[in-house]
Order: structure tokens, then C-alpha cells, then sequence
């Protein structure tokens, strides 16, 4: 059954990411450090004036969120290109689009797994009640890393051979994600100030309008960026 | 070698356009009451990025074209359209940026309008960006053409957002259900702008066409005659 | 009527912007037929060997693989071939065995232990199935290599290189295992610039040139000698002239080159 051998490949390449990641820690641990550094220096950019990172929180949030994103994303492809895996991928029978949602879960993961680690370290640091609101926010940021990381797995894919690529990736990866940051950000800063999802759902919406375009397009376009 | 006969019409007739539309703008067209002279940029402003928006859906068109087709001249016209988008939209943030200090006092501000036109500029600045940095020609113009077709489908979630966050620029006076909403004095000028930043625009495109279709063929060339030598 | 040929392209033309990496080459292989491509660095041999295994498009050209169209039929040519290359294509942080289960899934084969560790074993490699692949040395990830090849079970192999940095047993495992193919009717297609390994392995030479084939040799009764003198001297004769002298007398009086060795052209 086409479904089920789809699956079974999507299965195969998400495990292989995440194994080949857990047992190197490279992408991770950059990440995690990366993350814990940015949201020091937010506090020391703002100052003590906890009223004022309250404000700001959400924000600063997504970009912590966003910024480790982009570092995990950028490394996606890189056991592809340090074993000249490439080429493999060419060669393999069968559809692209199970290899860009293999790909894409595994992103998905990683970004999710640092997430979960920023979020309650967020919370402390910055003394903010997330308790009430932890439902929608967990949807919230699964909706907006969905949406960042189906464009971010692409365009990975896509700079994997550029020059430059470490700038190419996010210059052309944030203008596109915009509505997902706006949605993200204004979701989460209406859930964190007590509105519950009600107050959020055109934000949620469009998320998931966002989401929902993105993955029909991006794993049908995938074949157009691996082939030579 | 000079511009193509085709191109050369085109060309002439936008120059007549575009005096004629700014001569009714600037000199003709009547001063608004509440902004004055200034307002006279609109002329250009306006135009400018529909001109712009005509050019990215022209570049997805082609695109898709080239992605199905793989036809060399669709690529070519992907690219030219983008660019001339580029400068037009370019022109829009810069007149738009003029027009806000001389209404708000302020060079920029993040209403949704600029905004957006900020984005489409970042999107179609990269897309020009990713071609210039891919290894060669067919996978720049594969390569570009995923992009454009990525951008093509993310303005409107764009506008949406953007939109959504902040609404600080007048309403659209122009593209509203019950039709345009200024009065004929100021819309005639705006169309004849209009009509020749289009025709400006076609100049454009079908002269860098010929001339990436120029560049294309010369590259056949030079491996047939490498092949020989 | 069924196809018996393996391979059967004509035409076949690659560009890179600037560069024509091949130039309409036109290539056929019988079904349990080895043909080795020799030639120098740039000679395109890799280009047709990605061409040929539907790595790579082709810019103009075409024809079929295993009875297969080389354009519209990749999918199905992709589940018969199987490519060994001097870049190993396994994940290092993975073991041999996790390597395998991986491809295997990959290419639509049911990933069955047994099977795997049968493959492992055939290949010398069953203790060591649950180490890194970063921890084996190149020969090791070579015999792993024709593992995968093992459960592939491929009609056509293609190898790219394949001799390079191989100690002695690694060699002979190799050379074993594409008699293996072609006694069961396969065939192979094998890029290299080695020629006493192209020898030993090939039925037909076809030289190539800055992507061009010049000369087509069946092995015959040529000796390796012959063909290796052949080889020097249509590497210094500019022109790769088709008609030249056979391969018993020497051109001009000239000697074959000194130093002229293995893996040398």
C-alpha cells in the first residue's frame, strides 16, 4: 500500500535524524546553549525593570524560540553533507515527499525538545505565570514551529549547497515566516495576559492557515530542490 | 546592439506615458486639501507597487512555467520581472518613507502598508540573491523559482498579519468593492502613471529577456565551440 | 519482446552552466556484461555514471536503463541499480547494522534482521555489527558498502572508483562480489583509472576524453600490457586519434612512459 511505504520511509528518516542526533549532540547542545544565552542577555538589554520584560515577554519569547530554531535548521542537512549522504537521497526509489516530512519531523522535534526546555526557563527567569495559559501555549508554539519549520526545512535543503549559506538561510527564511512570528508572538502575548484562546483565535487561525498552505506546498516543491 | 522593434515601441510609448502622467500629477492634478503639494507623490507611490505586484505575479507565472516546461525563456522572464519588481518596489518604500515625513513627520513607520512592502522587498531582494549565489544556471533558476512560488502564496498570509496588527495607513482608495473612491481629477492622472510605469515595466521585461536569452545562447555557444577546439 | 540490453543510451549530453561536462555520448551494455570507463580526471566518467544511475538529468539525450526509460522511468530504474562510489554514503553516528535497516527501508526492501545479518556476514562484518561506522576504517566501510549492495541485490551496479584505498582483502571481496553479479546476469558499469583492476574486472574498456568517448575496446585478446600501453599513449596523443596504429606496434618509436605503474594513466 503507497500510504503505508510513505509512512514507513517518513518513519525510517525521522529515527535516522534523531539517532544520528542523539548520539552526537551537536545540534542540540548549540541550541540549548544558544538559547540560555540569548535569554540572559535579553535581561541585561532591558534591564531589572521586570514590568517592562513582563511586557515584552512574548516577544522575547518567540525569538528565543525562533533564533534556536534557525541554528537547528541550519544544521538539518548536515549529516547529508558531511557523509556525502546527498547523493544517496537522490538515488533512493520511492516518492521526495516522504523525505521532506522525514526531515521535517525531525526539525519539528528538535525545535519542540528546545522549546520545552526554554519555556519553564523563561518562566523563571523572567518570574511569569504561565500555569493558566499552558495549554494554549503549548498550542500555540507547536502551530508556529510547525509553520517555521516547513518553509525552514526547504529553504534548509535548498542553502545546504549555497555559499553563504548561513546568511541565506535566515534572510530568506524570516521574511517569509513573517505571519508566523506576528501570529505566534500576538497569540501568545493574549493567552499570557489572560484572554485565553478566545481573545487569540484569529492569531490561531492563522497559524493554522499558515500551516496548512505551507504543508502542501513545501513537501511537493521538496523534489524540485533535491534533484540535479 | 539597440533595443528590439517590439522593445522600442514599448519603450517609446512609456516615456510618452509616464511624461505625460507625471506632468498631469505634478502640474495638472488639483492639491489635496489637508496635505498640499506633497501629496502629489502618490502619483508615483501608488502605481509604483501595483506595478510591483504586477511584476512578483508575472515572476510566479513564469516560475511555474519554467518548473513544468523547463523552457529556458520562462526562466528569463522569471528573472527580469523580479527585478524590475525590486526597483518598483523600491521606488515605493522610498517615495512611501518621503511621503510619511512630510504627513506624520516621521521617515518610517510600521504601519501595515509599509510593512508589507518592506517584506515583498526583503522576499524579492533574496529571491535575487539565492540566484546570484546558486553554484549554476539551472539550479539558480530551479532554485529561484521554488522561492518565488513560496512567496507567491505567502503575501497574502502576509497582508493578512500584517494587516491584522496594524492599521495606521488610509484605506485603499482604489481596489474597494464599490470602485474607486476619488474623484475623476486626481484618478485620470494616477492612471495615465499607472499606465506607463506598466508600459515602463513590459520595456523592461521584454529588453532583459532578450538579453538573458542573449547570455543563454552564448553559453550554448561557448560549449560548442569549446567542443570543437 | 524482452530488452536485453542493460544499458542503451544514446546522446547523452550533461551541462553545468558553463561547462559541458558531456557530450553526447552514446553507450550500450548487455545484460551480464562488465564495462570499465577509463579516462583522467574531467573525462566525465563520473557525470555518465550519475547520468546513467538517474543521480543526474540529462541535458539533452536519453534511452533506457534495464528497460526502463532513463527520464520518465527513475523511480522503477532506481529500485533495480545500486551505486558504489568512492564516498561511502553511510551515516557515521550510526552502527552497521542501523546503517543497513536504513537503506534497506529506503529502497522499499523490508528491513528483516535475519536478512541483515546475513548480509553483515557475507561481508565479514557480523562481530562488528553493532559498532559506529565511525569507528571502521575505510575498508571496512567498503565491505559494508557491498552489504547494502548484498540486500539491494541490484541488476545493475554501478561502481565509481571503487578500488581506491582498498587493502588486498577488500579487493578481492569486491572483484568477488561483481563476478557475483554478472554470474547471476547482472551487469556493472565501473569508472576507474586504475587499469589492471579495470582489467581483471571488465569486459570492454570504453575510453573517455573531456566527456567524450574516443575509443570502445573489447577485451578479447588483448593483454593488459596492450591495453595499458594503449591507454598511455592515447593519453599523450592530443588528439585521440580513432585510427591509430594497433595496439603491437608502438607509435613513432616511442617508448611507453617511464614510471608508468598502476593507478597511474
Amino acid at each position: 500500500m503507497v500510504v503505508a511505504e510513505v509512512m514507513r520511509r517518513t518513519w525510517a528518516m525521522t529515527w535516522k535524524d534523531v539517532r544520528v542526533e542523539l548520539r552526537a549532540r551537536e545540534r542540540m547542545n548549540a541550541m540549548l546553549f544558544f538559547a540560555a544565552l540569548v535569554l540572559f542577555i535579553f535581561n541585561f538589554a532591558l534591564g531589572p525593570d521586570l514590568s517592562k520584560l513582563r511586557e515584552a515577554a512574548p516577544g522575547l519569547l518567540w525569538l528565543a524560540f525562533l533564533f534556536t530554531g534557525m541554528l537547528g535548521l541550519g544544521r538539518s542537512f548536515q549529516a547529508e553533507r558531511e557523509n556525502e549522504c546527498f547523493e544517496e537521497l537522490l538515488l533512493t526509489p520511492g516518492d521526495r515527499e516522504s523525505l521532506y516530512f522525514g526531515k521535517l519531523a525531525g526539525n519539528i522535534l528538535f525545535m519542540v525538545m528546545a522549546e520545552a526546555l526554554i519555556l519553564p526557563l523563561f518562566a523563571i527567569l523572567y518570574n511569569l505565570e504561565i500555569w493558566a495559559a499552558l495549554p494554549g501555549l503549548l498550542l500555540v508554539a507547536f502551530l508556529g514551529t510547525v509553520g517555521f519549520s516547513t518553509i525552514g526545512t526547504l529553504l534548509a535543503a535548498m542553502t545546504a549547497h549555497l555559499r553563504a549559506r548561513e546568511v541565506m538561510l535566515p534572510l530568506l527564511l524570516f521574511p517569509l515566516t513573517v505571519p508566523v512570528i506576528l501570529g505566534s508572538v500576538k497569540a501568545t502575548e493574549a493567552l499570557l495576559s489572560g484572554g485565553g484562546l478566545a481573545e487569540a483565535s484569529h492569531w490561531v487561525k492563522l497559524l493554522c492557515g499558515f500551516d496548512v498552505v505551507f504543508l502542501v506546498i513545501c513537501p511537493l516543491a521538496f523534489e524540485f530542490v533535491l534533484e540535479e | 546592439m539597440g533595443p528590439s522593434r517590439v522593445g522600442r515601441i514599448l519603450g517609446v510609448l512609456a516615456g510618452l506615458c509616464v511624461a505625460g502622467g507625471l506632468y498631469l500629477g505634478l502640474v495638472v492634478a488639483p492639491p489635496d486639501a489637508t496635505q498640499g503639494e506633497v501629496q502629489r507623490i502618490m502619483y508615483l507611490h501608488v502605481p509604483s507597487i501595483l506595478t510591483a505586484y504586477v511584476a512578483f505575479t508575472a515572476t510566479f507565472v513564469a516560475s511555474v512555467l519554467y518548473l513544468w516546461r523547463r523552457d529556458p525563456r520562462a526562466d528569463a522572464v522569471a528573472v527580469s520581472s523580479a527585478e524590475v519588481g525590486v526597483v518598483f518596489t523600491g521606488i515605493t518604500l522610498a517615495t512611501g518613507s518621503i511621503w510619511g515625513k512630510s504627513t506624520w513627520g516621521v521617515w518610517w513607520t510600521w504601519d501595515a502598508r509599509l510593512t508589507l512592502t518592506a517584506i515583498l522587498f526583503t522576499i524579492y531582494v533574496g529571491y535575487l540573491m539565492l540566484r546570484a549565489f546558486a553554484e549554476e544556471p539551472q539550479a539558480a533558476a530551479r532554485y529561484g523559482a521554488v522561492l518565488a512560488i513560496l512567496g507567491f502564496f505567502d503575501i497574502p498570509l502576509n497582508h493578512l498579519a500584517v494587516q491584522w496588527w496594524r492599521t495606521l495607513h488610509q484605506p485603499s482608495s482604489l481596489i474597494r468593492p464599490g470602485g474607486p473612491s476619488i474623484d475623476l481629477a486626481l484618478l485620470v492622472p494616477l492612471l495615465v502613471n499607472l499606465a506607463g510605469l506598466l508600459l515602463l515595466y513590459s520595456y523592461y521585461v521584454v529588453e532583459r529577456t532578450r538579453l538573458e536569452r542573449m547570455r543563454q545562447r552564448a553559453l550554448a555557444l561557448r560549449l560548442i565551440r569549446g567542443r570543437r577546439g | 519482446m524482452e530488452n536485453r540490453l542493460a544499458v542503451e543510451v544514446e546522446g547523452l549530453t550533461k551541462v553545468f552552466g558553463a561547462t559541458l561536462a558531456l557530450d553526447a555520448v552514446d553507450l550500450r551494455a548487455a545484460r551480464g556484461e562488465v564495462v570499465a570507463l577509463l579516462g583522467p580526471n574531467g573525462a566525465g566518467k563520473t557525470t555518465l555514471l550519475k547520468l546513467l544511475s538517474t543521480a543526474l538529468k540529462p541535458t539533452a539525450g536519453g534511452g533506457r536503463i534495464l528497460g526502463e526509460d532513463l527520464v520518465k522511468g527513475r523511480d522503477l530504474i532506481r529500485r533495480k541499480i545500486g551505486m558504489i562510489s568512492h564516498n561511502h554514503h553511510l551515516y557515521e553516528e550510526l552502527t552497521a547494522e542501523e546503517n543497513l535497516r536504513f537503506a534497506a527501508t529506503m529502497h522499499g526492501i523490508r528491513p528483516d534482521r535475519d536478512r541483515i545479518r546475513k548480509a553483515l556476514a557475507e561481508v565479514g562484518l557480523e562481530t562488528q555489527a553493532g559498532w559506529k561506522v565511525r569507528t571502521y576504517s575505510t575498508g571496512m566501510k567498503r565491505r559494508l558498502v557491498i552489504g547494502k549492495m548484498l540486500l539491494f541485490d541490484p541488476e545493475l551496479l554501478f561502481l565509481d572508483e571503487p578500488h581506491n584505498t582498498l587493502d588486498q582483502a577488500a579487493i578481492a571481496l569486491l572483484n568477488g562480489y561483481v563476478a557475483s553479479v554478472r554470474a547471476r546476469g547482472g551487469s556493472a558499469i565501473v569508472a576507474t583509472h586504475n587499469l589492471s583492476r579495470a582489467y581483471d574486472m571488465a569486459d570492454r574498456f570504453v575510453l573517455m576524453r573531456e566527456g567524450a568517448v574516443t575509443r570502445r575496446i573489447e577485451k578479447d585478446r588483448l593483454m593488459v600490457d596492450q591495453l595499458r600501453e594503449m591507454y598511455t599513449r592515447y593519453a599523450e596523443n592530443d588528439d585521440g586519434d580513432p585510427g591509430a596504429a594497433s595496439p603491437a606496434r608502438r607509435a613513432g618509436g616511442r617508448e611507453p612512459r617511464v614510471g608508468v605503474s598502476e593507478g597511474t594513466w
